[in-house]
This record gives structure tokens, sequence and C-alpha cells, in this order.
């Protein structure tokens, strides 16, 4: 038997993250499992993850602006941030993969019957890989707010979906990038699913004035902390 | 507290699929890869109806029970840059990702995993760790896949251990098809999948 000494990671603390079962947001109802997770022991599988690289990136890829033969109307914005752990600790070489509705509220998507123009110079998808010091950058147009069908007079605030991998199983997170100051927040049941207020507020980038560039476009800081490791290491054996 | 705040879990919403869906997403392996079997299956919400804008990711060891990774102490390469990754099993990528279609189906071909070092010494079974991320979901639903034709190796598996209830653990074991395995997950319901909190 080889011993192998591996570390764990924090479990998220109380409140950070929605609870399936939120009323308020009617999809949750069908949804949501009705036991709640069983917790298992960190192992192997968990604390690896798969390293997605550079081979399935295009150079137009960060640049949502610059993906048809024309540019999108709206607001020209950089969003930019690190992808860190809860430590602190930049985490680099990691995918990051975004998708939003166009300036006017709309998705490219067939489902999307938000009665708002699509943009025939915007798909409203992006990726790239963070670099040594876990920083991402995306060149893009602000989104429009839209309705939905969860209550009446429903809207959701301007967004931008995030999905990040980490370097670990247990660090894989979708979440939503929103923008600082908008009056939707107090009407919507999914921004407000998070228990804890100052954890809704890290999901509201900040306006970064220093990485506006000039006569160009606004910019926007957008920071995503995933799971930090455990101090102290677990032992795993491996059959000889 | 030192550190910065964890980002919280919002849903992936209706329309992911602008976005997530990759073409070779649905393989681990490249078709035609000797030994490559299909994990196909239905994501069903608490009615039974199907969940038609769910996406479905995979992770899992190779053959041999190992991770190209560097917290793996047995990989042989030490390397983590994604274009300096040597895979033990050539062209495997461990990992897939599939959106259900309008039945709700999602179908992944990979490669049967091996056992995998355990918790104090002991041995997990073969799995395949899933996500499930849908609209109507504000966090990640996890589960894993174990395989029917490993009755001993799952018997001593301790994450199916701990799951006392034997009709939830069963929610853990692929059915045998003609081409690989089936494996269904019950959001909701008297069928419920048994979920995990990692």
């Amino acid at each position: 038997m080889t011993s192998i000494v591996v570390s764990g990671y924090r479990r998220a603390t109380e409140g950070v993250h929605p609870p399936l079962a939120v009323p308020a947001y009617r999809s949750t109802l069908r949804r949501a499992p009705s036991r709640p997770p069983l917790i298992i022991p960190t192992t192997l599988t968990e604390i690896t993850g798969p390293a997605l690289g550079e081979r399935d990136l295009g150079p137009l890829d960060a640049d949502l602006t610059r993906q048809h033969s024309g540019e999108p109307l709206g607001e020209r914005i950089i969003v930019h941030g690190r992808v860190l752990d809860e430590d602190g600790r930049a985490v680099p070489n990691s995918l990051v993969e975004v998708w939003q509705a166009n300036a006017a509220g709309r998705y490219a998507h067939d489902g999307d019957r938000h009665p708002a123009p699509l943009d025939a110079n915007f798909s409203g998808a992006g990726r790239c890989l963070t670099d040594d010091q876990g920083r991402y950058r995306f060149v893009t147009i602000r989104p429009g707010a839209y309705p939905w069908r969860n209550h009446h007079n429903a809207w959701r605030p301007a967004h931008i979906h995030f999905s990040v991998f980490g370097r670990a199983f247990v660090q894989r997170l979708v979440t939503q990038m929103y923008f600082p100051g908008d009056p939707l927040f107090g009407q919507d049941p999914i921004f407000n699913s998070v228990p804890d207020p100052a954890a809704r507020e890290r999901m509201v980038s900040t306006f970064d004035l220093d990485s506006t560039e000039h006569e160009w476009a606004l910019a926007f800081r957008f920071d995503i902390v995933l799971r930090g490791r455990e101090a102290t290491p677990f032992e795993t054996q491996e059959e000889a | 507290m030192t550190g910065p705040g964890l980002t919280p879990s919002q849903t992936a919403g209706p329309f992911f699929a602008i976005g997530l869906p990759w073409p070779d997403g649905p393989y681990a392996v490249a078709p035609g890869t000797p030994g490559a079997v299909w994990l196909r299956g239905r994501v069903l919400d608490g009615a039974g109806d199907p969940v038609t804008d769910a996406l479905v990711e995979t992770w899992q060891a190779d053959p041999d029970g190992r991770f190209d990774h560097p917290d793996d102490p047995r990989a042989a390469a030490g390397g983590y840059a994604p274009s300096a990754a040597e895979p033990s099993a050539p062209g495997f990528r461990r990992f897939a990702r599939c959106p259900t279609d309008e039945a709700g189906r999602y179908a992944i071909l990979t490669l049967r995993p091996g056992p995998v070092p355990g918790p104090d010494g002991s041995t997990q079974a073969p799995h395949l760790a899933m996500s499930v991320f849908a609209r109507g979901l504000l966090d990640r639903v996890v589960t894993r896949v174990y395989f029917p034709d490993q009755p001993e190796a799952n018997a001593a598996d301790p994450i199916l251990a701990s799951v006392v209830d034997s009709a939830a653990r069963a929610t853990l074991v692929a059915a045998p098809a003609a081409d690989g395995y089936t494996f269904d997950v019950h959001l909701q319901g008297p069928h419920e999948t048994a979920f995990f909190d990692v």
C-alpha cells in the first residue's frame, strides 16, 4: 500500500450559496431536491478536476464585440477580474465561460420570447483562460434587463452568466455578475436567493475607472472567489 | 476572516445553451476508442417530466483509477498547464458535458474508470462524479454514477456505504444497456436521486 496525503477543501460558509428550494423562484418548486444533500468526505475524485485548455479556445472568444462582421449595438464594456480562492491565491490557467443577453435584453436563443430585437452582430457567448495571476478579461456590451414570467411584472436585473472550473471538482461554480446600483435588485428572487447580504453584494461588479479605456469602453471589475484548501491534509492509500 | 469571501452560486438559467455546450463536449474519449461506453440517461423533475434545459457534466478517473492532476500524487506528469498535460490514457479528457434534449436525454461517451483510493485506506468502487445544472437549480446538484457489474467493489465503497437508505443508495448505480449504461437523474419525487454535498 502506498500512502497518499492530500489536502481537502473547506466547506462553504453558511448563507453564501442559495438554498435549492426558494419558493419565490417558481422554477425551484419541481426541481429542487426534497432531501438535503448527504455530506461525504472529500476524496481524490473531488480534489481533482479537468484541465481545459488553449486547444479549445479561439482568438476572438474573449471579445464578444468582434465575433461577427459588424459591431453589436449597445454600450461597449470591459469586464475583468481575478479568479482566486478563499486564501487569496490566484487560480491560474483555468477556464472562464460567459453568456449574456444583448443590449436590448434578448438572448440569441430560440426559447427567449421577449419581444425585443435580436442583434445579428451579437451571439453573447465568450470564454478565456485565466493567466498566471488568475486574471481574465472580456470585451462585450452591457446586457439589458429583461422581463420573465416568474411573477407579475418580474424583471431580471442586467447580468452576465459566469461558469468557472477552478482546479478541482469541488471548486466548480456557475454564477451571475450584476452591475452596481441596479434598481431591480429588490424584486429579483434569484439575486435575493443568497441569504447573506454581504455574500449577495459579492456578485455585484464594481465600476473600475482605472481600467476604462479612453474614448473606447467603460470597465467593470468582478473577482470570483472559489473554495480554499483545508489546513490539515488527509491520508488515503493505494493498493499495491 | 482573512481572505476574500466566497462567490455565491446562481442558476445557469434557461439559456446557457448559447455558451456552454461544446461540439465535442459529450465525448470524454473520441468515438471509436476501444473500450468506450455510452452513459445515457434522462433528467426528470418532481412530476416525472423531462428537464429539457439541464446540463450534465461528468468527471472521473482513468481505467487505472488515476487523475492527471497535480493533486493526484500518483500522476506521472507533475505539470498542470493544460498544454503540458500528458495523460496516461492519451486523448482521454476524463470530463464530459452534455445538455439535455427535448426529451430530457443526455449521453456521454467515456471509458470505464478504475477503482480510486478512498479515505482511511479504503478503496472506492469505479465511479463518475456528476454535476447537474439547470433553470430552477440555484446551485448545481452533485451525484455519483456507479456500475452495476461491480457488486463486490460497490459493497466495499465508503461513499455508497454512507448512504443508509437502500432505495436512495440504489439510485447511484447505473443500469446495463446494449452499448454501455443508463443513469437517470430524478431531481425530486418518489425516485429522487441521492445527491451529495462535496
